[in-house]
């Protein structure tokens, strides 16, 4: 007993007690910032502005895009998405906000970028390209993320996409051919080779006249102080 | 169980409990400093809480400010438990501001901005906790200090 009180109370022991906290907490604070460090790095993309032989300009033809808004507006906001990705349906209805507020100086364009890790969502982007084919685009756009928690988790996605076809007025035998067929596959394909270019990995993925929105301002704020840059004739960061 | 035994034990849980909070204020740190607020964990709702002006103090994520706050509650926590007299007056009011901050938080998700961020939820339990475990903590009584 005091023999263990003596081994206690040594003073290596009492030293050690009392350096002990300094080198928890110095510690954590360095496993903290590590981690955070290697965290940031993972998720920070490295994102290109859209060259200029890519641009899309206020004249390009709007047959080979989804344009939303005046097709002449001085801003283009262009979306790269994924109609099953949840934070693709909430910038979906801030669009909109954003399309209200800018009136005629602002169009949207919307690319599919479909993630691997959606099981449904290139099928999603299908539908949608299926219904443009017919003029539909924006109209299936809203339904598909509108009714995305639904489709999501069902286990028959096709025909809730056929019955969102019939909701909107589409020929729905001619849709469920397109949505087979070619052109809307090709359509998919091209707007995700175009994102894969320009490094994208995640959605929703924006760029504001060809230069890419800064992940930390993609938010409401951030990308109204973009679209304004951009009216005021100021530079873009 | 000696009081002072069981004041040392709350501190360490207490320590424990703010790595958690950390944790969790760094992910939403790094969410903030990356953009990522439209995709954390998959939540919508991240969106409308991380990206609002709510989410910014004089432009510094909020998330940020819990991280150091958190980590200050976990180094005076520990310091507390090693018998670190003067930590023990810095910890309690550090909670006091973390809990009023995390009322007025839970306040702007619930009537301003009208969505649940969970990570900003998790967080908010957390604080409610540590707030718990300190007024769970024994009167002080005289100490030596190392």
């Amino acid at each position: 007993m005091t023999k263990e009180l003596s081994r206690r109370n040594s003073p290596l022991v009492l030293r050690m007690k009392r350096y002990l906290p300094f080198v928890i907490v110095v510690g954590v604070a360095l496993a903290t910032f590590g981690s955070g460090a290697m965290l940031y790095r993972a998720k920070h993309p490295q994102l290109q502005a859209i060259p200029e032989d890519k641009a899309v300009s206020a004249n390009s033809g709007s047959e080979s895009m989804h344009i939303r808004g005046n097709p002449d507006a001085p801003v283009t906001l262009e979306e790269f998405g994924d109609f099953q990705c949840p934070p693709c349906g909430s910038f979906a209805a801030f669009g909109e906000e954003l399309l209200k507020e800018y009136d005629s100086r602002l169009r949207l364009i919307f690319r599919s970028f479909p993630l691997s890790v959606h099981e449904h969502a290139r099928e999603a982007s299908l539908a949608a390209e299926a219904a443009g084919l017919q003029g539909r685009f924006w109209e299936m756009h809203d339904v598909l993320y509108r009714e995305q928690a639904v489709w999501s988790k069902a286990p028959n996605t096709r025909e809730l996409f056929e019955s969102y076809a019939g909701t909107i007025g589409l020929n729905v035998d001619q849709f469920k051919k397109d949505m087979d067929g070619e052109q809307a596959k090709a359509r998919v394909d091209s707007d995700y080779a175009r994102g894969e270019s320009l490094g994208i990995k995640l959605t929703p993925t924006i760029y504001i006249n060809g230069q890419p929105v800064d992940p930390k301002d993609k938010n409401p704020d951030g990308v109204r102080a973009a679209i304004n840059a951009v009216l005021a004739g100021k530079p873009q960061a | 169980m000696t009081v002072s035994r069981f004041r040392t034990i709350l501190y360490i849980v207490v320590a424990i409990v703010a790595v958690a909070g950390l944790a969790d204020a760094t992910y939403l740190s790094v969410q903030a400093l990356t953009g990522e607020t439209l995709s954390c964990g998959g939540s919508p709702d991240c969106f409308r809480v991380l990206g609002s002006s709510y989410a910014k103090v004089g432009g510094v994520p909020v998330a940020l400010l819990g991280a150091i706050a958190y980590f200050c509650v976990f180094a005076f926590a520990t310091f507390a438990a090693f018998g670190y007299a003067r930590a023990r007056t810095f910890l309690i009011p550090t909670i006091a501001a973390m809990f009023l901050a995390t009322l007025w938080f839970l306040y702007v998700q619930a009537f301003l901005l009208h969505a649940y961020c969970r990570y900003c939820l998790f967080s908010a339990a957390l604080t409610f906790l540590i707030a718990g475990l300190v007024i769970a903590l024994p009167p002080e009584r005289n100490r030596s200090v190392p």
